[in-house]
C-alpha cells in the first residue's frame, strides 16, 4: 500500500536581497496512516518550511524549486489552486506555533469554525451548532455553549491552541500538522495538550505530522523520527531505533545536551562553608500593582505580582527562581534591581557590599537579540556600565577589562568593534553576559539566560555560566521555568506559584522529593525522557 | 461605559478652554481691538473716534480680563474674555464683525457642507478601499507595480489643479455639469456631482496608497495564513479576514472626522461657489471678520474632540478586543 | 553688497546642519547601509537628481545683493539674487500683458498703426519676444529651429560633461548600484531641457507671459525657491519640538506626558487651515501697525514666507511628536534600556544613547513624508490668500491669478501649465524619494 504522504526530492529557496539562499535542499520522506512523525531540528533547519511547501502556503519570497509531494498518489505541486483548497484544511489539518496570532481577533471561535465547516463538509450537519459544540467538546473545551460566541482574546493560551486543534480538526483531516504545538504554552498546560493530540489521534486514526525542537516531545509521541539540520535530514528511523542510538553524531549530541531532571544528583554539589552572611536576604518582598476604577480612577485593588517572598541567596551560591509565565519571577528580579518602583518589604544586602545597587547586582535578559542597542559597537555595549558605574577607571583599563570579559566569555578581544547583529543568538548571549560581568558585581540575575536559544547552544551557555561563578566567585539568581536546567546548574531551588514561593529547598530534594503539589504538578508534566529515565545505550563510551 | 464616558467628558473641558484661551491670546492679545480696527477702516488717515466707534458697536471696547470700573460679579462679566469666549462655551456666537447673527448662518449653511461632504466622504471611501483590495489582490504583479504608481503621480498633483481641470474639461468643454454654483432641493443634486466627482478622484492616489499599507500589514500576520490552510481562497481570506480586521483602523480613522463634516471643505466650497461653511471661513478670511473665523475656530474644535470621543466609542463597537474602562 | 535675508541664512543654516548630518552618518553603519540600499534604487536617484537640480536653482536665488544696475523704476533699490542676475532677460523682458508661448505678437486686438501709419484692429507685435527679428511672421519658426538646435547641442554637451565623473564612478558598486545609468540619463536629460531654454528664453517667451506681461517661465523658476523654502524650514520648528515634547513624553511617563500630550491635543484640535489663517491674518495686523519697520517689499515678503513656515511648522509637529512618543514608550520597555537602567546609566545618557539614535529613521522618513505635502499646501494657502505674500513669486500665487482666465477665449493656460509643471515635477520626485527613504529604514520592510 502506498504512503499517505511522500515527499520526495524537495527543494526549497528563499529570495533574500535578489540572492536565492536554500532553506531545504533536496529532502525526501513519507508519513503513512495512523502514524505519528515527528520532524526534529533547531531553529532555522527548514522544518516549518517544509511543512508550508507541503501546503503550498510559503510566504511571498520562498519558491519550491524542484521535487513531488504527492497525497494518495497525487502530486500537490501539480495541482490547481482550487483544488488545493480541499486538502488545506480539508485532508490536510495544520496547527500553528502560536496560538494567540494565529487565531482571528476579531472573529469569535464558532464563526472561525464554521468556516472550515462550510467548505469542507458536504452533508446537511455542517451548518447545525450542535457540530460546532460537538467539535468543541472533542477537544475538552469548558462550558462550550458560551466558548462558541467567545473571541479569542477572552481565552488563555491552552485553550486557544485547542480551538486552532478543533479547527483543525473540523475538516476531518487525514493528516494533521502539528508545527511547534506546545512551544510557545507553559509545561502543564504542554502536557495537557500533547495527550489531547494523541487522544484524537487513536479516536480519528488520522497521521499525525510532529514538527518540534524539542526531543522530549518525540520520545512520548512520535512512532518515527527524522532529524533536520541545516535543510537536510541527516537520518530518519523509528522510534525504538532512534532512542536506542541515533545514527547521526548530531542527533546525538542533540540527545544528550538536552537537560534531564537526574543530573542533579550526577554533578557535585557546592559545598556550603556555613558560616558566611548570606549574600541577600529579602524578608516580605512585595509588588503590587494597583487597579483602578470609575471616575476618579479610584484604586480598588492591587494585583499582587510579588507577594509576601521571602528568600536567602548565599555567597556563591545559585539559587533558582522555577514557575510559570505570569507568576511574578521576573517582575521579582526587576524589583530587585530597582527597576520597577513601589517594592516594600526589606531587602538586605550584604554589609561588604558598598555603593548603589547597580555596582554589585546585575541581570541578563532572556532575548538576546533585543538586549543590546543595534546600533553601539560590542566594545561600546560592554563599556557601557563601566562608565556609568567606575567613572574613576581609565579609558585604557577600561578597555582592558573588556577585552578581558570577552575572552573570559569565549570571544575573541577583536570583537570589540564588531556591531551585535553580526554575531549568533549563542554569541550576543554571551556578549550580554560579558556586560554584567564587566563591572564586578556580586550577583547575577540570569532571567531566562537560555529559553530564546537552541538546546546545543543553551548547554555551552550553562558550561560557562557554571565555569564563571567559579572563577569571580558569583552568585546566581536563576529565574527559569525549564527544570531541566533547573538540575543541570541550581544549588538550590525556589518555586513561584501566583506571587508567592511555594517551595524551597535543595535541589536534589526539590526535584526528586517534591513536597508541595504544585511542584510535583511541574514535575509530572515533563515528558518521560526529560527525566533522564532512558537510559543511552553505548552512553559509557562516548563519555 | 458610562464612566468612561463621562470622564471623556471631563477631559474634553480643559481642552476646550485650552483652545478657547489659545485663540483669546491670538485675537485679543497678540494685537489689540484697535489694530484690528484700524486695519478694518484703512491704515492711513482714520480717526481716533472712527476706531473707538467700530471697537464700541462691536463690543470690543471692554477691559481684556478685569473690568475695575464696574461692580460686582460684572468685574468679570463686562470684560472682552467673558463676553466673547466664554460665551462659546454655551454657543453663543454672537454677531460677526459685519453684524450678521453667527448663529443663524452656521444653521444654514451647515446643509450645503453636508451636502458634499458625506457623499465625497461615502464615495471616496468605498473607491479608495476597493482600489487598495485590488493593488492587494494583485500583489507582486505588474498590475500592483502600475497601481502603486499610478497613485504615486495622483497625488504629486496639487488639488487645484483636480479641480480647475475638472471644471474645464467636465464643465467648459463638455458641458456635463454646471461649472459651480448651488440651489436647495433636489435640483442641488446636478450642482453636487462636479465637486463630489472631483474631491474623489483628487483622494484616491493618497488615499488607495493608505489603506493598501493598512491591508498590507493584515495581509502578513499569521492569522491569514491560518485562514489559508483551512481551504480559504486567496480571496476569501482577503475579504472574510484582513478587510475585517483592516476595517478598525480604517473605520476609526473615518469617525474622527465626522463630525468636522460639518464644516465643510474650504476649497471645494470656494471654488464651486457652494453656499457651506467652508465658503463662509474662506469669506470671513478674506474679509477679515475676526468674529466669525473665531466662532469657526471654536466649532472646529469642539467637533474635532467629539471626533474623538466618537473614535473611542466605535473602537468598542468594531473591535472585540477594547473595552472602555 | 550682499543683503542676507532671514528665510536666506536659515535656509543656508539648514543646508549646513543638513551636510553635517550626512557626514557624520558615513560613521554609523546602521545609517549607511539603508542609504546605500536608497542610492541603489534607480527610481530615487532619478528623483534625487532632480531635486539637486531644483535645490541648485533655490540656492542660487537665495544669494542677493543689491547694487545691480537692472531693474525697472519702483524695483531699482530692491535686492536681486544671482538667479535673477542670470535670468535677466527673462525678468527685464515685460510685456504689456498676455502672450502665447513663443509668440511674436500678443494675444489680443487692438489698435495699433501700420508700416504707413494707418491705424488699424489688429494684433500689436510683442515688445521683446522675436525683437531680434525683420519679419518674425516668415522668420520665427526657422529660428526656433535653428537656436533649438544649438540650445539642445550646447546643453547636452554640457550634460555630458556633468556626467562624466558619474561614468568613472560606475565601478564604486558600493554607491552606486543598477541605477547609474538612469543617473547618467537624468543629468544628460536635464542638460539637454537647460540648454535649449537658455538658448530660445532671452528671445522668445517659452511659456508665455501672464496678465502684467511677466514672462511666466521666470516666475515658475522663482517659485522653485518659496516652495522648497516651505518644505524646509517647516523642519526648524517640528523637528525640535516633536523630538523634545515626543522623548520626554514617551520616556518620563507620568504627569510630564500628560501636560505634553495635552497640549498637543488642544494644538491638533484647532483645524489647521484655521489656525494658519487667523496666525497669517494677526501677522498682517502685527505688519500694519509697525508699517515702518517693513517699508522694503521684499523684506515684508521675507518675513511673511518665514512667519508662513513657522505657522506650518507649529501646526504640523504633532503628528511626528505622537509617533515619536509612541515609538519612545516602546524603546524604553526594550531590554537594552533596562540593561543600561540597571547599569546605573542616568536618563540623559540612555535618551541620548539608546532612545535619540533609534528615533532617527522616523525623523528622516516623516521629513521626506512631509516636504511633498508641504509643497502642495503652500499653492492652496495661498489659494487661500493666506500663504505667501502676494508679491512672492509662487505656484500658488501662480494658479490663483491664472485660475479665472481658464473662461478667456482664447483660453490662457501656460501659467497653469508653467506651474503644474514645475510642481508635479518637484512633488513627484519628493514622493518617490520618500518612498525609497522609508521602504529603506523602516525596520518592519527591511527584509
Amino acid at each position: 500500500m502506498s504512503h499517505l504522504l511522500e515527499v520526495r526530492n524537495l527543494a526549497v529557496s528563499f529570495r533574500r536581497g535578489g540572492v536565492m539562499q536554500p532553506a531545504v535542499e533536496q529532502i525526501s520522506f513519507h508519513i503513512d496512516r495512523g502514524e505519528t512523525f515527528a520532524l526534529v531540528g533547531e531553529s532555522g533547519s527548514g522544518k516549518s518550511v517544509t511543512a508550508l511547501s507541503v501546503l503550498r502556503l510559503l510566504p511571498m519570497a520562498g519558491h519550491i524549486l524542484s521535487g513531488e509531494i504527492c497525497m494518495d498518489g497525487v502530486d500537490l505541486l501539480r495541482v490547481s489552486e482550487r483544488s488545493m483548497g480541499t486538502y488545506r484544511g480539508g485532508r490536510i489539518g495544520v496547527i500553528f506555533q502560536d496560538p494567540s496570532t494565529a487565531l482571528n481577533p476579531v472573529m469569535t471561535v464558532g464563526q472561525q469554525i464554521r468556516e472550515v465547516l462550510a467548505i469542507h463538509v458536504r452533508d446537511d450537519s455542517r451548518s447545525h451548532p450542535a457540530r460546532v459544540i460537538r467539535l468543541l467538546q472533542q477537544v475538552g473545551l469548558p462550558r462550550v455553549e458560551t466558548m462558541v460566541d467567545a473571541y479569542p482574546h477572552q481565552l488563555s493560551g491552552g485553550q486557544r491552541q485547542r480551538v486552532m486543534i478543533a479547527m483543525a480538526l473540523a475538516g476531518e483531516p487525514d493528516l494533521l500538522i502539528a508545527d511547534e504545538p506546545t512551544t510557545a504554552l507553559d509545561v502543564t498546560i504542554q502536557a495537557q495538550i500533547l495527550e489531547l493530540l494523541q487522544r484524537i489521534q487513536q479516536e480519528t486514526g488520522m497521521a499525525l505530522w510532529l514538527i518540534t525542537h524539542d526531543l522530549g516531545i518525540v520520545h512520548q509521541m512520535a512512532h518515527r523520527v527524522a532529524v533536520m539540520h541545516q535543510g537536510h535530514i541527516l537520518e530518519q528511523s523509528t522510534h525504538a531505533g532512534f532512542f536506542a542510538g541515533p545514527a547521526h553524531d548530531y542527533s546525538q549530541s542533540l540527545l544528550k545536551a538536552m537537560p534531564r531532571i537526574q543530573r542533579c544528583r550526577e554533578r557535585p554539589l557546592r559545598e556550603t562553608s556555613g558560616h558566611d552572611e548570606p549574600l541577600l536576604v529579602l524578608e516580605d518582598f512585595s509588588l503590587h500593582f494597583p487597579i483602578r476604577k470609575g471616575l476618579l480612577k479610584r484604586q480598588v485593588g492591587a494585583f499582587r505580582a510579588v507577594d509576601q517572598v521571602s528568600l536567602a541567596i548565599g555567597q556563591g551560591e545559585t539559587l533558582a527562581l522555577v514557575g510559570e509565565s505570569g507568576c511574578g519571577k521576573t517582575t521579582l528580579g526587576k524589583a530587585l534591581l530597582g527597576l520597577l518602583p513601589g517594592a516594600t518589604g526589606t531587602v538586605r544586602w550584604a554589609r561588604q557590599l558598598g555603593g548603589h545597587i547597580p555596582s554589585f547586582a546585575q541581570i541578563v535578559f532572556q532575548d538576546p537579540y533585543a538586549a543590546m542597542n543595534p546600533r553601539m559597537t560590542v566594545g561600546e555595549v560592554i563599556e557601557e556600565g563601566m562608565r556609568a558605574l567606575r567613572p574613576d577607571w581609565t579609558l585604557s583599563s577600561r578597555r582592558q577589562r573588556c577585552d578581558e570579559m570577552l575572552v573570559a566569555v569565549g570571544l575573541d578581544a577583536g570583537d570589540r568593534i564588531r556591531y551585535p547583529h553580526e554575531f549568533s543568538g549563542g554569541q550576543r548571549q554571551r556578549i550580554c553576559i560579558a556586560r554584567a560581568l564587566a563591572v564586578e558585581p556580586r550577583l547575577v540575575i540570569l532571567d531566562e539566560p537560555t529559553s530564546a536559544l537552541d538546546v546545543s547552544v543553551q548547554a555551552h551557555i550553562l558550561a560557562l555560566l557554571r565555569d564563571l561563578r567559579e572563577r569571580y566567585g558569583l552568585s546566581y539568581l536563576f529565574i527559569t521555568h525549564d527544570l531541566g536546567v533547573v538540575a543541570e546548574v541550581a544549588d538550590r531551588v525556589a518555586v513561584m506559584f501566583r506571587g508567592q514561593i511555594v517551595e524551597t529547598g535543595e535541589v536534589a530534594q526539590v526535584l526528586l522529593n517534591p513536597r508541595e503539589a504544585y511542584t510535583r504538578q511541574l514535575l509530572q508534566a515533563l515528558p518521560p525522557l526529560r527525566w533522564g529515565a532512558c537510559k543511552l545505550t553505548g552512553d559509557k563510551d562516548r563519555i | 461605559m458610562m464612566t468612561y464616558l463621562v470622564r471623556r467628558m471631563l477631559y474634553a473641558l480643559p481642552l476646550l478652554v485650552g483652545v478657547n484661551i489659545l485663540t483669546f491670546m491670538l485675537f485679543f492679545v497678540v494685537n489689540t481691538p484697535e489694530d484690528m480696527a484700524r486695519m478694518h477702516l484703512g491704515q492711513k488717515h482714520v480717526t481716533p473716534e472712527a476706531i473707538q466707534q467700530w471697537t464700541h458697536e462691536r463690543g470690543y471696547d471692554q477691559p481684556l480680563f478685569f473690568n475695575g470700573g464696574e461692580a460686582g460679579s460684572k468685574v468679570l462679566t463686562e470684560t472682552v474674555f467673558y463676553q466673547k469666549s466664554v460665551g462659546l462655551f454655551l454657543f453663543r456666537f454672537g454677531r460677526s464683525d459685519a453684524g450678521r447673527d453667527i448663529k443663524a448662518d452656521i444653521r444654514q449653511r451647515m446643509w450645503p457642507s453636508l451636502a458634499i461632504a458625506v457623499p465625497s466622504l461615502v464615495i471616496g471611501l468605498l473607491v479608495n478601499i476597493s482600489a487598495a483590495l485590488l493593488l492587494i489582490f494583485f500583489r507582486l504583479t505588474w498590475m500592483e507595480f502600475w497601481g502603486s504608481a499610478l497613485c504615486v503621480a495622483l497625488m504629486s498633483v496639487s488639488s487645484l489643479f483636480y479641480i480647475i481641470g475638472g471644471q474645464y474639461l467636465l464643465g467648459r468643454l463638455w458641458q456635463l455639469a454646471p461649472i459651480s454654483g448651488y440651489a436647495d432641493g433636489m435640483e442641488a443634486f446636478r450642482f453636487l456631482l462636479l465637486p463630489v466627482l472631483l474631491s474623489v478622484v483628487a483622494g484616491i492616489g493618497s488615499g488607495a496608497r493608505w489603506y493598501r499599507a493598512l491591508f498590507l500589514e493584515e495581509v502578513e500576520r499569521d492569522y491569514v495564513r491560518t485562514a489559508r490552510a483551512k481551504g480559504l481562497s486567496e480571496a476569501a481570506a482577503l475579504f472574510r479576514h484582513v478587510l475585517r480586521n483592516a476595517m478598525i483602523p480604517i473605520l476609526t480613522g473615518v469617525v474622527v472626522i465626522l463630525p468636522l463634516l460639518f464644516i465643510g471643505s474650504l476649497i471645494t466650497e470656494s471654488f464651486f461657489a457652494i453656499p457651506g461653511l467652508g465658503s463662509y471661513t474662506i469669506d470671513a478670511i478674506g474679509q477679515q471678520d475676526f468674529a466669525v473665523v473665531r466662532a469657526m475656530v471654536f466649532l472646529g474644535s469642539v467637533l474635532y474632540i467629539l471626533g474623538l470621543l466618537l473614535t473611542d466609542i466605535s473602537y468598542t463597537l468594531v473591535d472585540p478586543r477594547v473595552r472602555l474602562e | 553688497m550682499i543683503v542676507l535675508f532671514w528665510t536666506d541664512s536659515l535656509f543656508f543654516l539648514l543646508l549646513f546642519a543638513a551636510a553635517i548630518v550626512l557626514w557624520r552618518a558615513r560613521q554609523d553603519e546602521h545609517l549607511v547601509r539603508p542609504l546605500r540600499k536608497v542610492t541603489h534604487s534607480r527610481s530615487a536617484m532619478v528623483s534625487a537628481v532632480l531635486l539637486l537640480a531644483y535645490l541648485l536653482v533655490a540656492v542660487l536665488d537665495s544669494i542677493h545683493f543689491t547694487g545691480g544696475e537692472q531693474g525697472a523704476g519702483a524695483f531699482r533699490n530692491e535686492p536681486v539674487s544671482v538667479l535673477d542676475w542670470l535670468l535677466t532677460p527673462l525678468r527685464i523682458h515685460v510685456e504689456k500683458t498676455y502672450s502665447a508661448p513663443f509668440a511674436c505678437d500678443a494675444l489680443s486686438r487692438e489698435m495699433i498703426a501700420d508700416a504707413t501709419g494707418q491705424m488699424l484692429w489688429g494684433l500689436p507685435r510683442l515688445q521683446f519676444a522675436c525683437s531680434h527679428l525683420e519679419h518674425p511672421e516668415a522668420t520665427a519658426a526657422a529660428d526656433i529651429a535653428s537656436r533649438s538646435l544649438q540650445g539642445l547641442l550646447l546643453g547636452g554637451l554640457a550634460g555630458l560633461l556633468l556626467a562624466a565623473p558619474l561614468w568613472g564612478w560606475r565601478g564604486s558598486r558600493e554607491w552606486l548600484g543598477p541605477g547609474w545609468l538612469a543617473v547618467i540619463l537624468t543629468v544628460v536629460g536635464l542638460g539637454l531641457i537647460a540648454g535649449w531654454l537658455a538658448a530660445l528664453a532671452p528671445f522668445y517667451h517659452v511659456l508665455g507671459t501672464d496678465k502684467v506681461g511677466m514672462d511666466v517661465l521666470y516666475q515658475s523658476l522663482k517659485s522653485i525657491r518659496t516652495g522648497l523654502m516651505i518644505g524646509t524650514l517647516t523642519t526648524l520648528v517640528t523637528l525640535p519640538l516633536a523630538l523634545l515634547l515626543g522623548t520626554l513624553a514617551g520616556y518620563f511617563r507620568g504627569w510630564v506626558d500628560d501636560v505634553i500630550q495635552y497640549v498637543y491635543t488642544t494644538l491638533n484640535s484647532i483645524p489647521g487651515v484655521l489656525l494658519i489663517a487667523a496666525s497669517i491674518l494677526l501677522t498682517q495686523v502685527y505688519m500694519g501697525r509697525h508699517e515702518a519697520e517693513y517699508a522694503s517689499l521684499g523684506w515684508r515678503a521675507d518675513l511673511r514666507l518665514l512667519f508662513l513656515c513657522l505657522i506650518l511648522g507649529l501646526t504640523s509637529w504633532t503628528g511626528l511628536c505622537r509617533l515619536l512618543r509612541a515609538e519612545t514608550l516602546k524603546l524604553r520597555e526594550m531590554e537594552y534600556v533596562q540593561a543600561a537602567r540597571a547599569l546605573g546609566v542616568g536618563h540623559l545618557m540612555i535618551l541620548r544613547r539608546h532612545i535619540l539614535p533609534n528615533l532617527m529613521h522616523l525623523v528622516l522618513i516623516s521629513v521626506a513624508l512631509d516636504f511633498s505635502s508641504l509643497v502642495l499646501a503652500e499653492a492652496v494657502l495661498s489659494y487661500v490668500n493666506i500663504g505667501v505674500d502676494p508679491t512672492t513669486e509662487s505656484w500658488g500665487n501662480m494658479i490663483n491669478s491664472a485660475r479665472l482666465e481658464m473662461a478667456r477665449e482664447p483660453v490662457v493656460w501656460w501659467s497653469l501649465a508653467g506651474a503644474f509643471g514645475f510642481m508635479f515635477v518637484l512633488v513627484l520626485a519628493a514622493n518617490l524619494l520618500a518612498d525609497a527613504v522609508r521602504d529603506a529604514f523602516d525596520p518592519r520592510r527591511a527584509e
